[in-house]
């Protein structure tokens, strides 16, 4: 039987927020333990939380960004349940009225082709502490700096079809809230992490399979492998006479592989009400329209505008605002060269090859968006060949200096003297005297290892269209 | 509307409050006893009366995104029955 995969993702965007969401303990990263907890994060009798201006400026920028009704009116509520890194015995977060409406995301496939995602809702809510299981002589750690730090979770419709999709879906949420800078998009420190809803059906079935929740994904890798695992198992299970139900799974990224979270039976009785601390949050039409006109370019205008204004290629202008960064980097290289095409195929070419081989993101490249530049008018202006300046850029990477540096160091300079070319080619002829009486007999095939052969006695510094000409040059003498 | 005693066990379950079999009986009574008044309550039109989910007319003031706690640990830590490393020890949790 065929089956359709069906997921919705919930992706939980840590806020940029200096301070936590109720209180006001910092929640930069990596602090010793403890450090950034204060008596409202530690749930200390008597306390009230304060809610941060700056979270709620954030989660309306990120509605009007997803074409969303931002809500003039959401509440805050608790859902209770007990855990040692949830000192209260609830958390703070939004259930019937959220903050952030029904709103989209478009994605593109693989075919070029569009696909509008739906996105259901967007609460605020925060964050748990970090529990650590290992070490404490038969207890458990609790570091609760965490605790209070602002989230917003996006809750999208069940409306992916595939694990690609599903990727294609988060890595395009990650591009949007880090070009509205509302996150700081670190993945490893758990700043954009997602649960996974997948099921499967017989394909024309209309309702949904059972589905399985695999919680706390933190890369997009992961996410894909995680998917697919899922949705090999629960096929595997139904075409065996099995019964998916339904659960929370946790993926093992070392084994690849998800397991059941052994959840007791009442978890998900999480009794909501509203927070009784916390009055609604009003949001007027005025402060609406002063977000919205503050509002960067977008990742969708940006492409628009580069297939616009630089002629660029659908599948290219997405590559290249995929993110802010990349973005950035290519406007740079483009106002330093004037030259679109060339930036543009390097940009996409050696340098995400580069970065890619190193796991490394435009923001770390080990060459400037000023260096490049450099790098390319070189070739520009013919004092490099594309192929030497491939050679110049590996030792850019690795440090060597600028690409003028690298060039006069190296001796790479192009040779565009005539002379010294001709002599290479008279040279490179009179040892392959035979070829190239085939060569001239109409062997064309020869060509290319005649031109092969001057540039490499010219190490590659002899431009090839050159060669090419005095060769044809030489046989009709 | 009346709860049995295996529902008065769950709730008392889930809010971790340790209850005797033997009062199982009189909290099935009271419980059920409040649930009639909101049953009794539940009959009135409310049509037009629009929800209130808080008594005060007010709205949530907002407060700037600045960091204004320092670090207190120390002092926070003297109250926990048991800290190591900086850390809060609580009896092993395992999911």
């Amino acid at each position: 039987m065929n089956y359709e995969t069906v997921i919705g993702l919930e992706i939980h965007v840590q806020l940029a927020t200096k301070s936590k969401i109720f209180s006001a303990a910092s929640t930069a990263y990596g602090a010793a333990p403890n450090t950034q907890a204060c008596a409202v994060d530690l749930a200390l009798p008597g306390v009230l939380p304060v809610l941060n201006k700056e979270a709620v400026h954030m989660a309306t920028k990120f509605g009007l960004a997803i074409g969303a009704e931002v809500a003039p009116r959401s509440v805050f509520a608790r859902k209770n349940y007990f855990y040692p890194d949830l000192p209260k015995g609830y958390q703070i977060s939004q259930f019937e009225l959220p903050i952030v409406g029904t709103g989209h995301l478009d994605i593109e496939l693989k075919g070029g082709e569009t696909k509008r995602i739906g996105v259901t809702r967007a609460h605020l809510e925060e964050d748990a502490g970090k529990s650590l299981h290992e070490d404490f002589a038969g207890m458990t750690g609790i570091d609760l700096n965490r605790a209070g730090t602002p989230l917003l979770e996006v809750v999208s419709e069940p409306d992916m079809r595939s694990a690609e999709e599903a990727v294609a879906y988060m890595k395009k949420m990650h591009a949007l809230v880090t070009y509205l800078e509302i996150c700081d998009g670190n993945m490893q420190e758990g700043s954009f992490r997602c649960d996974a809803n997948v099921s499967v059906r017989p394909v024309g079935q209309a309702e949904f399979g059972a589905r399985a929740e695999i919680k706390n994904i933190n890369s997009f890798r992961f996410v894909e492998r995680a998917i697919n695992y899922e949705v090999e198992r629960q096929i595997d299970l139904i075409e065996e006479g099995g019964v998916v139900v339904q659960e929370t799974r946790l993926y093992d990224a070392d084994r690849d592989e998800t397991r059941s979270m052994r959840s007791k039976e009442e978890a998900n009785d999480y009794r909501y009400f509203p927070d009784p601390d916390l009055l609604p949050v009003v949001i007027s039409a005025e402060y609406l329209e002063q977000v919205r006109a503050e509002l960067p370019e977008l990742p969708e205008e940006k492409k628009q505008r580069y297939i616009d204004t630089f002629g660029l290629s659908p599948y290219d202008a997405a590559g290249l605002t995929a993110s802010r960064e990349l973005a950035d980097y290519f406007e740079t290289v483009i106002e330093k060269t004037g030259d679109v095409r060339l930036s543009a195929n390097w940009i996409s070419g050696e340098m995400s090859a580069r970065l890619n081989k190193d796991d490394l993101s435009i923001a770390e490249s080990k060459v400037s968006a000023e260096a490049f530049a450099g790098l390319l008018l070189r070739i520009k202006d013919n004092t490099i060949s594309g192929k030497i300046a491939k050679e110049v850029f590996e030792a850019m990477w690795n440090g060597e200096g600028s690409a003028d540096a690298v060039i006069e160091v190296k001796g790479l300079k192009q040779i565009t003297d005539t002379g010294a070319i001709e002599s290479m080619v008279d040279e490179v002829i009179a040892n392959n005297a035979g070829q190239f009486a085939e060569l001239k007999s109409g062997k064309d095939k020869l060509m290319g290892f005649f031109v092969g052969q001057v540039l490499k006695a010219s190490k590659g510094k002899a431009n090839p269209a050159q060669v090419n000409e005095l060769i044809r040059k030489k046989l009709q003498d | 509307m009346s709860l049995d005693a295996d529902q008065v066990k769950k709730i008392a379950h889930l809010a971790r409050l340790k209850i005797d079999d033997t009062d199982v009986p009189g909290y099935v009574t009271n419980l059920s006893n409040i649930l009639e008044i909101f049953e009794q309550m539940r009959t009135i039109d409310t049509a037009n009366v629009t929800p209130m989910s808080h008594p005060v007319e007010a709205v949530q003031r907002l407060r700037d995104d600045e960091v204004r706690e320092t670090d207190q640990r120390d002092v926070f830590q003297a109250l926990a029955p048991s800290t190591e490393n900086g850390l809060y020890l609580v009896p092993r949790v395992i999911e």
